[in-house]
């Protein structure tokens, strides 16, 4: 909108409804088109929950744009849509899954695992005929099998049960075309080898009537689940032993002597995540260590910054001093850095026996830097000096120059003394005004996940733990290696999230303490 | 904000007399008062230094490796910059670019809105909607990352383009987070706008919109500056919920890729991740030094508005 618009309009009549109220409807209209097609592919999918918020949404747009009584939630609502999406819904969906099994073993619905379990447990049917088979290839280059069964043509992929070819062409009793399949010639049928035997097609869309599998790529046999599964009673029983297997509370099959199938479903377990988290030898005795160190860490972090930053900010705080500007540019350099950054390439200079701090600052010394318990956390929060000290030197450099001038004319008068004005008005005035910075700075620090990551990797490990955590581990990172995201460990959604509850309690509260404590110290001076 | 860096009158200097003295000083007074001050100054810039010196000469060392790198400056080459051109490192760039920017400029357009709305309208809900983002602002979002993972696996099922490995997802993923960080931070700026302003401009006629876009948004343009520049920078240094969304190689980011190479090979890639350190830091670096007095007033506003 040019001001020459605005003034036109401002002269005018005063109604705001030409370019603004075209570039509204195009915008609206756009919103629109792609809710739709949201609407449209969760419907398809059979995904309701997903459905039903963007119905909710679009019908919020609608009508916040264009109803006059809504003035405000016109302008929050763009970022409340993705605050609501994107965060407020995640940490309630962590507080849900932390009360779950989520996680390997337990991934999906009954349902789900039902099917899971019948497609996984299937043998070949005894005395069931062979089906001359063909591997053909969708256009989108999936792989199917094209079988003849009772002198009729079938068609299908992994996805896609066989479904009847009555256009096919057959020779020999085998399929040779399939309009809108390519047929696989010997060759590239050997070179996909494995991607052929691994094959299922599954012959309906029920698991339980089982698949058409093959070894040698001319004849597939059909394949019938070894599990049958009876609904209404709700049990599984192997039709070869005739072990019966009923639910249990932990979502799985179990029999009658203990025995459980693999795959389970999700259920609801109440607080034993939290009870695994505190209780369990295998996590209470790291989970103890973790968040003493974390706390430490978070506490020292803010603590070894703000004394080295502020103790620079009253040294370079003399306007006498020539070079302020070099020094201050030179000095926050770290923290243009990103963070990312600076933590590899610390863990490269602290190396034991290459690193640059070793080889050369100290002489060839093989000090372990990040091997070494103890020194490993050291080189943590010696790291985050260098990359926090310049934050807290511009906060304070800031804070110190806009402190009253009076005070201290006052505190001079009255005869105090330069350790004496510092420690009674300097500190307290400083403290007052970083107070909410600091409060965020521990925050922060709390979940410093990338500075560990990159530095240490959470190492050196327990060595008495099977868990994959570290004496450097803080609780995020070590919520990280428990959820198994990165593949280092079976994945569990469930203690991840219980852990994560717990991160947010730790930090909620105290950062209510503290804002409380800060209002109460402004009061105060 | 405003004038904290003009205003010179530190706690040291308060006294009147010294500034006459100042340029008759003897060495051993200057010593006393200035000298030890440059002292510490010269080792504080050792120290806050010395690693970005290392790693531009690690850098420019021909042999790549990590004991080759210890003597700076020994000899000087390019080959560690030509051998980026072979790796996927000007991809991640490009990503990177690409999510940084568009995560700040949608979280200045919604956190300005929304602070506009809590800064000049008067609604039911006002002070609830403020205490909620205060509580919001607690809960950092990447430690939800467990939750974020499984709901972008239901929502790659039904639109690809928001599911997993997607950096729209992983935008939008971001992009929640925009209120809750920011909103805060610019309300306070808003509320130094005088509101006679946008009232005058009202009895000449102009509407909500046009007070926000032609007035409101020019005089605050130096937040908004500081918002997308804080926002650029932690999307550009952000590790965990990018590593956790962006699955395959060509998709990551500068901080995914960088630790793929440090973690995997730390001695052998030596050279190269120096190089692209050098690079993929210099965009910020040159954005924050240039904005520097933006970004210092920016910081010091938020700790007098809390």
């Amino acid at each position: 909108m040019s001001r020459a618009r605005y003034k036109g309009a401002v002269a005018g009549s005063g109604t705001f409804s030409g370019a603004g109220f075209a570039v509204k409807l195009v915008l609206i209209a756009l919103v629109d088109a792609l809710g739709v097609f949201g609407v449209l592919a969760a419907w398809r999918a059979g995904s309701w929950g997903i459905l039903a918020a963007t119905v909710a949404l679009l019908a919020a747009a609608n009508w916040v744009y264009f109803t006059k009584r809504s003035l405000p939630l016109k302008y929050i609502l763009p970022g409340l849509a993705f605050l609501l999406v994107y965060q407020v819904y995640v940490v309630g969906y962590t507080g849900y899954v932390a009360f779950t099994n989520y996680g390997d073993g337990h991934n999906s619905t009954k349902e789900q695992a039902v099917d899971a379990l019948l497609v996984q447990n299937e043998r070949r049917v005894e005395g069931s005929p062979a089906l001359p088979l063909t591997v053909v290839e969708s256009g989108d280059g999936e792989l199917g099998f094209a079988v003849v069964e009772d002198g009729a043509a079938e068609v299908g992929t992994a996805e896609e049960p066989l479904e009847a070819a009555p256009d096919a062409t057959l020779d020999g009793g085998a399929v040779t075309q399939v309009p809108g399949w390519t047929v696989l010639d010997r060759a590239t049928v050997l070179q996909r080898q494995d991607e052929v035997t691994t094959l299922r097609v599954p012959v309906s869309d029920d698991a339980a009537d089982g698949s058409v599998r093959t070894q040698d790529a001319r004849t597939g046999y059909v394949f019938q689940p070894v599990l049958e599964y009876d609904e209404a009673a709700d049990t599984m029983t192997d039709t070869a032993t005739g072990v019966v297997y009923t639910p249990n509370d932990e979502g799985q099959f179990e029999s009658a002597d203990g025995e459980v199938l693999p795959v389970g479903w999700r259920v609801t377990v109440g607080f034993e995540n939290f009870a695994t988290a505190f209780g369990d030898d295998r996590y209470a005795g790291p989970f103890v260590k973790i968040l003493l160190w974390t706390v430490a860490f978070a506490v020292l972090s803010v603590v070894t910054t703000f004394a080295l930053g502020m103790f620079l900010a009253m040294v370079f705080n003399d306007p006498r001093l020539r070079g302020r500007k070099v020094y201050r540019t030179l000095m926050i350099l770290p923290y243009a850095m990103p963070g990312f950054l600076a933590a590899l390439l610390w863990s490269g200079m602290l190396n034991k026996s290459f690193g640059v701090i070793n080889q050369v600052l100290l002489g060839g010394a093989a000090i372990p830097w990040l091997t070494d318990p103890w020194l490993a956390k050291l080189s943590v929060l010696g790291v985050n000096l260098w990359l926090g000290f310049p934050y807290m030197f511009l906060i304070c450099t800031g804070a110190l120059q806009s402190l009253p001038g009076d005070v201290y004319e006052a505190a001079r008068i009255d005869g105090a003394g330069k350790w004496r004005t510092w420690r009674s008005i300097t500190m307290p005035l400083l403290l007052v005004a970083t107070a909410p910075l600091l409060i965020s700075s521990f925050a922060f620090n709390f979940n410093n996940f990338t500075l560990i990551k990159m530095l240490t990797g959470g190492g050196p490990r327990f060595d008495d733990a099977s868990v994959p955590l570290g004496h450097t581990d803080i609780l995020i990172s070590m919520v990280y290696n428990v959820s198994g995201l990165d593949g280092s460990a079976p994945r569990d959604y469930g203690l991840a999230s219980a852990l994560s509850i717990v991160i947010f309690v730790i930090v909620g509260v105290i950062s209510a303490i503290a804002f409380r404590q800060t209002r109460k110290l402004e009061e105060l001076s | 904000m405003t004038t904290a860096t003009e205003r010179a009158t530190g706690p040291a200097t308060g006294r009147p007399g010294e500034q006459v003295l100042r340029h008759r000083m003897t060495p051993r007074r200057w010593a006393r008062e200035l000298g030890w001050r440059h002292v510490v100054g010269v080792l504080a810039v050792l120290y806050a230094v010395f690693p970005i010196v290392y790693v531009v000469s690690a850098s420019l060392s021909p042999t790549g490796t990590l004991t080759g790198s210890n003597e700076l400056f020994a000899q000087v080459s390019g080959v560690n910059y030509a051998a980026l051109g072979d790796t996927r490192f000007w991809t991640w760039m490009g990503n990177t670019l690409v999510i940084g920017v568009a995560t700040a400029v949608g979280t200045v357009l919604m956190g300005a809105a929304a602070a506009y709305a809590f800064s000049r309208f008067r609604f039911a809900g006002r002070r609830l909607g403020l205490t909620a983002l205060l509580i919001i602002q607690m809960f950092p979002q990447m430690l939800a990352f467990v939750a974020i993972f499984l709901l972008l696996i239901s929502l790659g099922e039904v639109v690809p383009a928001l599911g997993l490995n997607s950096k729209l997802a992983l935008i939008c993923v971001y992009l929640g987070g925009a209120l809750g960080v920011n909103t805060f931070l610019m309300y306070g700026f808003f509320n130094t706008v005088p509101r006679e302003l946008d009232e005058a401009a009202k009895i000449d006629g102009a509407t909500h919109a046009q007070v926000y876009w032609t007035i409101i948004l020019r005089l605050v343009t130096p937040i908004l500056a500081v918002v997308a520049l804080l926002s650029f920078i932690s999307t550009f240094g952000e590790f965990i919920i990018a590593r956790v969304v962006l699955q395959s190689e060509s998709n990551w980011t500068l901080a995914v890729g960088l630790y793929g190479w440090v973690s995997s090979l730390l001695e052998a890639n030596w050279g190269l991740f120096a190089a692209g350190a050098v690079l993929s830091a210099i965009p910020v670096l040159a954005l924050f030094l240039f904005l520097q007095k933006y970004i210092v007033g920016g910081l010091t506003a938020g700790s007098v508005k809390g």
